[in-house]
């Protein structure tokens, strides 16, 4: 068995939101009750729409903020009791971050060389020579070329600069990347450049990937675990195949089915999703999909489900607890 | 008779560097009720070409057409203020970032009405039954209270909902959706393009649908055009596109989509788009073409029967391997 990553158990992170001068502020519940392994080579992509929690778990993963409950430990280190700084620090190199926006998160008045060795300058002691040649050798491995490294980044196209955005998050060699919609801005054939590119580094690296996305198509390529996940609350998860060959909780198969498809012979009868993800400040009475979902009754709307096992995967359903579906 | 006609489109913009072609002779005919999808990459010259039709380019940009005509009307010889009466009444737009392209500042009751007033007259208030009443058709719920709204209190989806209300307010003949879902989950991208097709059929308008998803296309549209590099490289009907493309480039449109690829790894197009700089001699596609030639790179390929290609593919004869196909062509 591959060597275990991450291990997270019951994860929650709330925040407090004011909702304006002399009232109680609201628990906003952005993420609550996410569990799941990631081992070595291996990738999980969490799939839902926005406002689902994907972002914040993403940064729960990348130690960027602590969760409020729950277990997580990333490379056999509990988050929970690590005390000194030098640990910390020596785990946000290893869990390392690709955002959505290519053309956001690149810093337009560096350099794509001084972006590439900035990591380098503030976790290790390389000298001047070293990190260069480290950089060149990480361009040349997501496919740049060597006169790339004095150009600033408006002068690339988008999957170019998302490339620079995969070179700089593996810099560091990092074991998890923590993949926020990498490809959503792209083009459908950069998308594929892409996505080619980070199914190589995998292989070549041994990397663990957390795939966070909307676009199913592109997770049932990718994935080998998926977690779905609506308003906060893990609703199904399980591996791929078994996931979109055999969708259980009814938003996954709406999900599924709202995805469009080249298929054009055997048109599929779409299930409609009325409505939008309700506010997580003020989240529906019982199960939150139940105001979109077509098999909620009362019970639905009484209390929350819980995870259970039904085959290989885990759903949060009471229509399939009690065999309504 | 086509409800629009457009014939060898072309747009320049006057850079500093020079001159750029970014739409280079595109053909179209939209009949009424018809939807028509058009496919490409960024940089192909999709949303150009339709913003040079609602003249909506900046000063810095030439177009030049043989013939555009709306309805019976030539667009090309007409003024100005000609033009406004039709362009956001007889035609309209929805763009691609629902986020921005409402205006911040005023409310969306206020965005509604703006546009009824512009090309009906009359006061503003008077329009907002109607503003309500175009709200519910676009399914937003609590049509009344939502009226006050300003964009940042809605959602993505709200907000293009209420693009959609606002395009459709004049009853338009032609309506334009520039990736109207690109920016959207996919569940509301199901909603939307429903919506769309739903008004679409009661209306009986016309719809252009710009995407770069195939996958779009193949769930709405009747016919396709597509585009590379500003040259339109094909033109044909949907379902025979996706059964037997005939141009390289939509086979590798095609099969870049992940439901397409036989392993783990997807076939990507290698390169993009050429530029002002990089322009081909040949072919524009050739350097990406997996079945390119010396000819492709030598000379400009030839137009026959809507296909950009020296060598077009036809897979209904025999689905050869690629290299034996490079020779047979």
């Amino acid at each position: 068995m591959s060597k275990q990553l991450i291990k997270a158990r019951g994860l929650h992170k709330h925040y407090s939101i004011s909702v304006g001068l002399l009232q109680p502020s609201k628990n906003l519940k952005a993420l609550s009750g996410v569990g799941f392994d990631l081992y070595e080579g291996q990738t999980l992509a969490v799939v839902g729409e926005s406002g689902c929690g994907k972002s914040t778990l993403a940064r729960l993963l990348t130690t960027i903020e602590e969760p409020t409950s729950g277990q997580l430990s990333i490379d056999g280190i509990d988050m929970g009791n690590v005390q000194s700084k030098a640990i910390t620090k020596q785990l946000r190199q290893t869990v390392q971050m690709v955002f959505q926006d290519p053309f956001g998160s690149l810093n337009p008045r560096q350099k794509v060389g001084d972006i590439l060795q900035e990591p380098l300058l503030i976790n290790t002691s390389l000298s001047a020579t070293e990190r260069k040649q480290k950089a060149l050798e990480m361009m040349s491995l997501v496919g740049l070329r060597d006169e790339h490294f004095h150009r600033y980044p408006h002068m690339f196209s988008g999957g170019q600069r998302q490339r620079i955005a995969i070179a700089r998050a593996l810099i560091l060699k990092p074991k998890v990347v923590v993949l926020d919609e990498p490809v959503s801005a792209l083009d459908v054939s950069i998308q594929a450049q892409v996505i080619n590119l980070l199914v190589d580094l995998q292989k070549e690296l041994g990397l663990a990937y957390v795939f966070i996305s909307h676009d199913l198509s592109i997770v049932r390529h990718i994935a080998d675990e998926v977690l779905v996940m609506y308003l906060g609350k893990p609703v199904e998860q399980g591996p791929g195949d078994v996931i979109f060959n055999d969708p259980k909780h009814p938003y996954t198969q709406a999900l599924l089915s709202a995805t469009p498809s080249t298929n054009i012979k055997n048109k599929r009868q779409r299930i409609k999703l009325t409505g939008e993800l309700p506010s997580p400040i003020d989240p529906p009475n019982g199960c939150a999909f139940n105001p979109r979902c077509q098999h909620a009754n009362k019970s639905c709307t009484i209390s929350e489900p819980v995870m259970d096992t039904f085959g290989k995967s885990q759903v949060a359903c009471f229509a399939l607890d009690e065999g309504r579906i | 008779m086509a409800l629009l006609e457009i014939v060898n489109l072309t747009v320049d913009f006057a850079t500093a560097t020079g001159s750029l072609r970014a739409v280079d002779g595109i053909n179209l005919t939209i009949n009424e009720g018809e939807i028509v999808a058009i496919v490409g990459e960024s940089g192909s010259g999709k949303s150009v070409g339709m913003l040079a039709l609602m003249g909506l380019l900046p000063w810095t940009s030439t177009v030049t057409a043989d013939r555009i005509s709306f309805d019976g009307q030539d667009l090309l010889n007409m003024t100005e203020k000609q033009r406004r009466k039709i362009i956001g009444k007889d035609i309209s737009m929805i763009f691609q970032e629902p986020m921005t392209s409402l205006n911040p500042c005023f409310t969306v009751g206020y965005q509604i009405t703006e546009v009824l007033c512009q090309h009906f007259g009359g006061k503003r208030k008077s329009y907002n039954k109607k503003a309500i009443e175009l709200l519910n058709q676009v399914g937003i719920p609590a049509a009344e209270s939502r009226l006050n709204s300003f964009p940042h209190q809605l959602s993505g989806g709200m907000c293009q909902r209420v693009m959609i209300a606002m395009m459709i307010a004049c009853k338009p003949k032609l309506l334009i959706a520039d990736e109207p879902t690109t920016a959207l989950d996919v569940t509301i991208q199901a909603q939307i393009l429903e919506l769309l097709i739903e008004l679409q059929q009661s209306h009986g308008m016309a719809l252009v649908l710009i995407t770069h998803d195939m996958a779009v296309v193949a769930e709405t549209a009747e016919r396709v055009i597509v585009l590379y590099a500003g040259q339109q490289v094909e033109q044909r009907k949907v379902k025979e596109l996706f059964d037997n493309p005939k141009h390289p480039y939509s086979e590798a449109l095609l099969n870049a989509l992940p439901e397409r690829a036989q392993d783990k790894l997807l076939n990507a197009i290698p390169g993009v788009v050429p530029g002002q700089m990089d322009r081909p001699k040949g072919c524009l596609f050739s350097p990406r073409c997996n079945y390119a030639q010396e000819l492709c790179s030598e000379e400009k390929a030839p137009l026959k029967d809507g296909i950009l290609c020296h060598f077009p593919l036809d897979l209904s004869k025999s689905r050869k391997p690629k290299a034996i196909n490079v020779e047979t062509g």
